[in-house]
């Protein structure tokens, strides 16, 4: 194990009866590092958090924190504080009570705990609320209750379940600055769960994605963003177009696929060994993805495409085309680079990527 | 447009009327029989007839002086205020673990505990006075203890389970995960969070308690409760006195019981004096 591990996952199983919410999970956690874990809902990521945290026991294999064993530490044991997604401040305490909760538990004296406390509300710019009842207070204020009553302990890592989805749409993206700030201030290790991914791709320096217990991908948010490895991740991600074909030639220069919509050619599948006759997937982010009148040369994949429909977000353009066979393709570009380009719903034109852009993928 | 302005258009007035009414006739058949022991409790006159005599005390100040009511009034207080408290510990513990613990039986477990208060008093008391004076407890202030806390636990628990079902069921959690120890985190959170409906409850077992005949009648043996010692005297003769015990009566129980409501719906836990205003 290497020096800079906080948190280590080995072996690790969880299961409720006969369901099993975590398969197998094998993952580190390094010292100061913000780390998210994503996926939609009853893929394991709470249940994930919930075993590092002692509300959970895992069924097989060990957590490490710093080191130790934690499996048998009853969560009261462990300095592993956690922000919850319903923020579970207590509603019969002050705001300032609620800080200090974690002191009076560790029998800090009580001029040391109102000072400490007083500190953290203080660097989280709620010092005016120390007296209010938490009834009187708005979502972003409670957030920073939350917040300032886990780390008043000052703890090595900090656990966060989903702590921002009851928050509006701004107010979230304010917290998201917040957060990753206070992270880099602390240097405190921080794990966040969430199902957004733009939260997660925003504040982590590293993201686990995960799905029905497993982990499909772990890594920083540009290398699951240019390189989803499973099929998964790149539908998860929804950032990208997805083709399956068989594999028809692999060589130093690339590989080869034949899919249903056409011959595809990439060079960048040199991670994977593709051998001919195999299965295969291939991705390309629909930014990457280009649209033109007549078929380009060079060397590039294009399919012809038929335009089914267009959505507008601000600066960027979505086009969603269908190939004759059938299958969704996604390009989305600037209106700039879209000029020239005869946007009509049944328009015919051609879909194209540079072979460098295309990557391959891990069949499920 | 304000809600008023919205209720009016979707009212009928003759409805409206009507549901007054019909509020109004259904606390005025309620609360007329005691209205009346208490108009009767202040008038001079010997038996309750109309028109009034004159107003006075005397039936209080009979009340007051006869030991044996005072006797009466001692027990039942006694019995009372040990009642409200072994009930709302009993009430607590059944509630908590209905609200903590998912176990094989837990339906048949709830349905036990509440069952109490279904049984004909009448039955209970018989039970309860074969049983008890089988183990030699009939008979004494004891035994009606013991059978006031059999009926009055399932209304504490029912009171203080309700207040469990509102607390936010990662509360406990996070208490533990502050550093909290199961022991801690009842002391810290769960207690502190159900106060509320603990005193309520409190105050409610004991209002039953205080009430309640039938069984004391069974078990009590001499040590009469007041609403025994009542009974003894209506056989002996009608007396204005009746009257005056009865108004004691209602108004104790009744502060009690309004000092319930203020606590379960008062949102007593929510709101706290704030150091900043």
């Amino acid at each position: 194990m290497k020096n800079d591990t906080l948190v280590s996952f080995e072996g690790v199983v969880k299961r409720f009866g006969d369901f099993v919410a975590v398969k197998r999970m094998d993952f580190e956690i390094g010292k100061g590092e913000f780390l998210a874990i994503m996926g939609s809902s009853g893929c394991g990521k709470t249940t994930t958090l919930r075993m590092l945290a002692g509300l959970e026991a895992p069924s097989e294999g060990v957590i490490r924190l710093s080191g130790k064993p934690i499996n048998d530490l009853p969560t009261w044991s462990r300095d592993t504080p956690m922000v919850w997604q319903s923020l579970a401040l207590f509603p019969f305490l002050n705001v300032v009570e609620n800080v200090e909760f974690a002191l009076k538990m560790r029998a800090v004296g009580k001029a040391e705990r109102r000072r400490r406390a007083e500190q953290w509300l203080d660097r989280m710019q709620i010092s005016e609320f120390a007296g209010r009842n938490i009834s009187q207070l708005s979502g972003g204020q409670r957030q920073r209750v939350a917040l300032a009553r886990s780390l008043v302990v000052e703890p090595e890592i900090l656990l966060l379940d989903e702590p921002l989805s009851a928050l509006d749409a701004a107010l979230k993206v304010r917290m998201q600055s917040v957060l990753k700030n206070l992270q880099r201030e602390t240097g405190i290790t921080f794990v966040y769960v969430t199902h957004s991914q733009s939260e997660a791709f925003s504040m982590a320096d590293r993201v686990v994605i995960m799905s029905r217990g497993q982990i499909e991908q772990i890594g920083t948010p540009q290398e699951i963003y240019r390189t989803p490895r499973t099929r998964f991740v790149a539908d998860f991600l929804g950032s990208s177009n997805v083709f399956t074909g068989t594999v028809t030639a692999s060589d130093g220069g690339g590989v080869m696929l034949d899919t249903p919509a056409g011959p595809l050619r990439l060079t960048s599948g040199e991670r994977l060994a593709a051998a001919p006759g195999r299965s295969a997937t291939l991705t390309v982010l629909d930014t990457r993805t280009n649209l033109a009148l007549t078929a380009p040369g060079g060397p590039v994949n294009a399919i012809p495409v038929r335009m089914i429909g267009e959505e507008f977000i601000g600066a960027t353009a979505t086009i969603y085309l269908e190939t004759g066979t059938g299958q969704e393709i996604r390009v989305q570009k600037s209106h700039e680079e879209l000029a020239g380009i005869p946007l009509e719903i049944g328009q015919e034109l051609f879909a194209w990527w540079a072979h460098a852009d295309g990557h391959l993928v891990t069949e499920e | 447009m304000s809600d008023r302005d919205t209720a009016s258009i979707n009212r009928n007035r003759a409805v409206d009327v009507a549901l007054k009414a019909y509020i109004v006739l259904g606390y005025a058949f309620v609360f007329a029989p005691i209205a009346a022991s208490f108009v009767f409790s202040l008038n001079s006159d010997r038996f309750p007839s109309i028109p009034l005599g004159e107003f006075s005390l005397e039936w209080y100040k009979a009340v007051a002086s006869d030991p044996l009511v005072w006797q009466g009034l001692r027990n039942t207080l006694f019995v009372g205020v040990t009642v409200g408290v072994i009930a709302t510990a009993l009430g607590f513990g059944a509630a908590y673990t209905d609200y903590r613990y998912k176990f094989f039986g837990k339906q048949v477990y709830l349905a036990l505990a509440l069952i109490p208060p279904t049984i004909p008093v009448v039955i209970l008391g018989l039970a309860m006075l074969a049983y008890l004076s089988r183990i030699s407890l009939s008979g004494n202030a004891l035994s009606v203890i013991i059978a006031h806390v059999v009926i009055c636990a399932p209304f504490a628990m029912a009171i203080i389970r309700l207040r469990l079902s509102q607390m936010d069921p990662d509360l406990e959690a996070a208490a533990w995960n502050l550093g909290a120890s199961e022991w801690a985190a009842m002391r810290h959170v769960i207690v502190p969070f159900t106060m509320p409906a603990i005193l309520g409850a409190l105050f409610i077992t004991m209002a039953v308690s205080f009430d309640e005949f039938a069984i004391a009648w069974f078990v009590s043996g001499l040590n009469e409760t007041l609403p025994v010692k009542v009974l003894g005297f209506l056989q002996g003769q009608v007396s204005p006195r009746i009257n005056a015990i009865g108004t004691f009566v209602f108004v104790t129980s009744m502060t009690l019981v309004i000092l319930a409501q203020i606590l379960l719906t008062g949102r007593g836990a929510q709101i706290r004096p704030s150091a900043d205003e």
